[in-house]
């Protein structure tokens, strides 16, 4: 070979049609798109989004140089805007690596504020089964879009806050979240319905907070250190001027951007780990036996008997790599930036795709099945492929919420499987999920039927 | 036994201190500090849970002797 590949542009995958390359198939099929790209490119493709080039990244080696990559390479800043108009202007999608540090800190996803939010868990789960007849029918994204909006905000704002919402702050939250159609990519304020609901849910939020705050200006306060939460902080924060600091807009933005990253997709993993569950009853009777041979030891929902669930662990890491929440991870090129070969210019859009690569047949055989015993030693594929198990993504930009997220999802089935029988109410094959947003949710209907367990 | 920190995954969660409070120590910052980077065997079974839940699999032990063993960060 005589071409200097290091000078040679990635190839670019089938498919672009005018006016706006593979956009409309973006928006349709994603996954279909990233598995393309890497049947036909390899480990390092393109496709274009509108007006930019993305150049797609899988396997280890290609995803350990983006995961790798230092801010001032590879920013995130630009990648994401449709996520301005949910924020809101001055609220950064992402931080750097050294500010993401501190936030771990203020944010209260510190090691040892886990034991607390363990218990704050199970206690949200027990509240909202508490509604339930002996027997009836849950929509899987209703029923886990709600409890997770329940349990990130008392966990990351605090529980006064949390007590003071109700069913109408999480379907507002949803419209949010729908409002993330990739033809933000050509104009995040086109005239479309979900960008219309998206603007009216933000407004909705924001009327929320403002009630809330209301109630808390005109009443005493609390005098309790303890129950104060981080409204009440947000809300004494004074400019020099004596003024607040903060208008409730941007009061209601921080509260959006931190609850954003912690609740769909901790909502649509526990809906896929019960699927499979359901699915793969063998599996569902394995993780019985775990939680009760816990519960015979004595053991409550525990931050320490969280840690020791290598069943339900496996099973929730399964659901993980098969259903991504995040299919495909963006940067922005900000210097050239060279991988296997291929000059990538600055300006240009760098993804990985999680999606694909936590689906490659060399690393996890039988990449399509639910196999959860790939994680049990000696085989244990995450930890043997870093770079490409990645539903977390992976290096200095790996979610600082996955210690919290799998700890949340094995608190709340250890509260719904002792108690409850679950099955599925549709066609074990019907449920998928909708892609049609950057977002990805469970389509509806997800439906699943619930037993009271006699014990 | 020598700690090694790979500085690159760490994020600060502070797991390495909840296990083995004599070896890390995690600023409120974040930034971990290793107080001890070749700790003694009484303290390997303290050692061997910070590596095994450390969330982001940034710790790894290198036994002494090994010919393959890469400079390790010192304290921090």
């Amino acid at each position: 070979m005589t071409v200097d590949t290091a000078l040679s542009q990635p190839p670019l995958v089938s498919g672009a049609v005018s006016p706006h390359g593979h956009l409309e198939e973006l928006r349709r099929d994603p996954i279909e798109l990233m598995a393309r790209v890497r049947r036909e490119c390899g480990d390092v493709g393109r496709f274009r989004l509108a007006q930019r080039e993305v150049v797609l990244l899988t396997g280890a080696e290609a995803n350990e140089a983006f995961f790798r990559a230092p801010e001032d390479v590879l920013d995130q800043a630009e990648a994401y805007p449709f996520m301005t108009p949910i924020f809101g202007t001055g609220v950064v999608f992402d931080a750097p690596p050294e500010r993401r540090r501190e936030m771990l800190h203020n944010q209260a996803l510190r090691d040892k504020f886990m034991r607390g939010h363990a218990a704050t868990i199970a206690g949200e789960v027990q509240s909202m089964v508490g509604g339930w007849g002996d027997e009836g029918t849950i929509d899987l994204l209703d029923f886990f879009a709600e409890l997770t909006i329940y349990t990130s905000s008392a966990c990351l704002i605090g529980q006064r806050f949390r007590s003071e919402l109700d069913r109408r702050f999480a379907e507002l939250y949803h419209d949010l979240e729908r409002g993330t159609d990739a033809l933000a990519y050509v104009d995040p304020y086109a005239e479309i319905d979900s960008f219309a609901r998206r603007d009216a849910a933000r407004r909705g939020l924001v009327a929320l907070v403002q009630a809330i705050m209301d109630r808390r200006a005109s009443s005493a306060g609390t005098d309790d250190a303890a129950q104060r939460d981080l409204l009440d902080v947000l809300m004494s924060v004074r400019a020099e001027d004596g003024a607040s600091r903060f208008t409730t807009d941007e009061i209601t933005g921080m509260f959006i951007s931190m609850m954003f990253a912690g609740h769909h997709t901790t909502s649509g993993t526990a809906a896929w780990t019960l699927i499979e569950l359901l699915r793969h009853r063998t599996h569902l009777d394995a993780v019985r036996g775990e939680l009760d041979g816990l519960h015979a030891l004595g053991e409550e929902v525990s931050y320490q008997a969280l840690r020791e669930m290598p069943v339900l662990e496996s099973v929730v890491k399964e659901a993980l790599r098969l259903h991504p929440p995040l299919i495909l991870v963006l940067r922005v090129a900000k210097e050239p930036f060279e991988v296997k070969g291929y000059r990538i210019a600055p300006g240009t859009m760098v993804g990985a795709s999680l999606s694909v690569s936590n689906r490659i047949a060399e690393d996890f055989p039988d990449p399509d099945a639910f196999v959860p015993e790939r994680y049990v030693d000696p085989r244990a594929e995450d930890r043997a492929n870093p770079w490409t198990w990645v539903p977390f993504g992976a290096g200095r930009h790996r979610c600082v919420g996955a210690p919290f997220a799998m700890m949340q999802l094995k608190a709340i089935f250890s509260v719904l499987l002792p108690a409850w029988d679950f099955e599925l109410a549709q066609q074990p094959d019907s449920y998928r999920n909708d892609h049609s947003k950057m977002v990805v949710q469970l389509a509806q209907p997800c439906t699943a039927r619930y037993r009271r367990r006699r014990s | 036994m020598r700690v090694v920190v790979d500085r690159d995954l760490c994020q600060g969660h502070g797991v390495c201190e909840s296990e083995a409070p004599g070896v890390f120590s995690v600023s409120k910052q974040g930034v971990l500090t290793i107080l001890d980077a070749s700790p003694g065997d009484a303290r390997r079974a303290e050692v061997e849970q910070a590596v095994r839940f450390c969330p982001t699999g940034a710790l790894r032990i290198e036994e002494n002797g090994s010919a393959a063993a890469a400079p390790a960060e010192g304290d921090g």
